[in-house]
């Protein structure tokens, strides 16, 4: 290796490290936040590794019964609306595909450019007529302003590349469009379900503006959940960095294992939701 | 649902050679259970938006129809006009440094070295991650006296900031934040653009003795300038719509000092229930978007033609 070269290499080296570093240094800023116990959180110069670790702040957060029921209830409109959003938003991507209608997917960029509080004062007042509030069912389906575009939009685009001989041999053989749907293009689209899925439920996981005017005590979910508890602890920031880990974890995880689907899902369309 | 839907199968051979050209009908049953979600979730709000927004509605009193009031409204409350400006500079800033920085990172991702596809991984997390969650730990990363942020600026001799706590610095420190979130966005696009392009044109430059500086400048940049422009537009939207963490942070403060159109937007229709009002600022806010989106479509179109004109 030359010395060019190797400078190169260092080069190189350098700008990784740079550019990688505001976001390695700030999750482990909110690691460090999260297993300290108040003393050190507040103390000056910061302490970045504490002589004792505040496990409490997880067990505390996770024992809490309510925290549980946040989980759920996240658990339950994120799954819900992203399944929904599944079953009808893969037809339909695979519906326009297929009539090459294109056009009509400019609904889906509308959705993408409009405000989500826009949707949110029209639901809001036939939520609350239709005696709704209580419950999970509002989050549930204004989620799907956020899912439903996400899978259709990806899924055209995964449609549209799909080879059409195979289809149009089972046509052939007398397969009606459904089976064609069900038994070929479903299992080559595969990936796409994936990548569809995956977007889904993270954006929804993710959402925080809905929540805040639909959620009542009982319905929060985690999002919503994590900001209320600052109002409450002024200045306990161990518990409060705890909590902010434990929402979005399950998010990194899966952007740690799934990296390749997002990264192809956010290119293809670059459709987020909210 | 199987036997209408083969009934329709009617000459199949002979349609075949059109290929993607030929479009029956009979895959609107695919479309149709969408169509009513979006009619219901999508196209439902804008309607009712836009007839709300001809109304004095609030929540609790009776309606009546004012035609355009509420939009006259609007260029009569300083409130609104402030918010439209911390818009536009919240949204210049949150444009212009993730797409630079973004380059940057695209350039770095685009060459090969070990452990690639972890770094990039992590490079994304800030944008994949919970946004309120976030929030919250930059929160306490802006704290005056305990905060993070100030302790490094002391590192290298910059006195201590008041970050989100001044009016003056608010809005930096908040794009600061949404720079930090985006970057990444703005690099997988870029990224695209540049694996697109083919090797031969470096390859020349090389022999003729370009340096790193000058291949991008004259072959990588002009290559990814379509793609600048959509990374340039999809920030703009994000940017415009901005709001878990701007509300997370400072919820517009200190005073109204970062309150968006968005922000404000949210105060009058669910903290003074003014849903007319509200309704009206939402149509004007899908407005600026959309004024935007076609500012920077006439940009791209002028920027064509003066590198048409350059000869290049």
């Amino acid at each position: 290796m030359s010395l060019r070269q190797l400078l190169g290499r260092i080069g190189l080296w350098f700008s990784v490290i740079v550019i990688v570093s505001p976001a390695i240094l700030f999750f482990l800023w909110m690691l460090s936040l999260s297993v300290k116990f108040e003393v050190d959180n507040a103390a000056y110069p910061p302490v970045f590794i504490p002589e004792q670790f505040a496990w409490k702040n997880y067990t505390d957060v996770l024992a809490s019964n309510r925290f549980l029921t946040y989980f759920i209830n996240s658990l339950v409109v994120t799954g819900t609306a992203t399944l929904l959003a599944m079953l009808v938003g893969v037809p339909a991507g695979f519906g326009i595909a297929r009539m090459s209608a294109r056009k009509s997917a400019v609904v889906i960029l509308i959705a993408r450019i409009t405000p989500g509080l826009s949707y949110l004062i029209p639901l809001f007042l036939l939520f609350q007529w239709l005696g709704l509030l209580g419950t999970l069912v509002p989050q549930i389906i204004i989620h799907l302003v956020v899912t439903v575009p996400i899978v259709i939009w990806i899924m055209i685009g995964y449609f549209e590349t799909t080879p059409l001989e195979l289809e149009e041999a089972a046509l052939i053989d007398g397969a009606t469009r459904w089976q064609v749907f069900r038994h070929v293009a479903l299992p080559i689209a595969k990936p796409g379900l994936a990548v569809a899925f995956i977007l889904a439920v993270i954006f929804s996981w993710n959402n925080f503006v809905f929540g805040i005017v639909l959620a009542g005590r009982e319905t929060r979910t985690l999002p919503v959940a994590v900001y209320n508890m600052i109002s409450f602890d002024q200045l306990s920031w161990g518990p409060l960095a705890a909590a902010a880990l434990i929402v979005t974890f399950p998010v990194l995880l899966l952007t740690v294992f799934a990296q390749r689907q997002i990264v192809a899902g956010l290119t293809a369309g670059a459709v987020k939701g909210g | 649902m199987n036997a209408p839907l083969s009934t329709q199968l009617e000459p199949v051979g002979a349609d075949f050679p059109a290929g993607r050209e030929w479009r029956p009908p009979t895959y609107w049953p695919f479309v149709i259970p969408a169509l009513v979600v979006v009619l219901a979730v999508i196209v439902f709000p804008w309607v009712f938006t836009i007839w709300m927004s001809l109304n004095e509605w609030k929540v609790g009193s009776p309606t009546t129809f004012v035609g355009f009031a509420n939009y006259l409204r609007m260029p009569r409350d300083p409130r609104f006009v402030e918010a439209v400006g911390h818009t536009l500079v919240y949204t210049g800033l949150s444009v212009l440094l993730p797409l630079v920085f973004g380059t940057f990172a695209a350039v770095v991702f685009h060459a090969n070295f070990a452990g690639r596809g972890l770094m990039r991984a992590i490079f994304i997390m800030p944008m994949m991650a919970t946004p309120v969650a976030i929030a919250l730990v930059w929160t306490m990363m802006f704290h005056p006296q305990l905060g993070v942020l100030n302790y490094l600026l002391s590192l290298v001799g910059i006195p201590p900031q008041l970050w989100v706590f001044h009016p003056a610095t608010v809005i930096p420190s908040l794009v600061l934040v949404e720079t930090w979130q985006w970057t990444p966005l703005v690099m997988l696009i870029v990224l695209g653009g540049i694996a697109a392009i083919p090797a031969e044109p470096y390859e020349s430059a090389q022999i003729d003795g370009a340096n790193l500086w000058q291949m991008f400048r004259y072959i990588t940049l002009p290559l990814i300038t379509p793609f600048l422009f959509i990374a340039a537009m999809i920030r703009m939207i994000d940017a415009v719509k901005s709001f878990d963490i701007i509300f997370a942070i400072t919820q517009g403060g200190p005073g109204s000092a970062s309150e968006t159109v968005n922000l404000y937007l949210y105060s009058v229709a669910f903290t003074y229930y003014d849903l007319g009002y509200g309704s009206a600022i939402a149509v004007i806010l899908f407005l600026l978007v959309v004024v935007l989106a076609a500012l920077l479509l006439y940009l791209r179109r002028r920027a064509m033609w003066t590198e048409i004109g350059d000869g290049a």
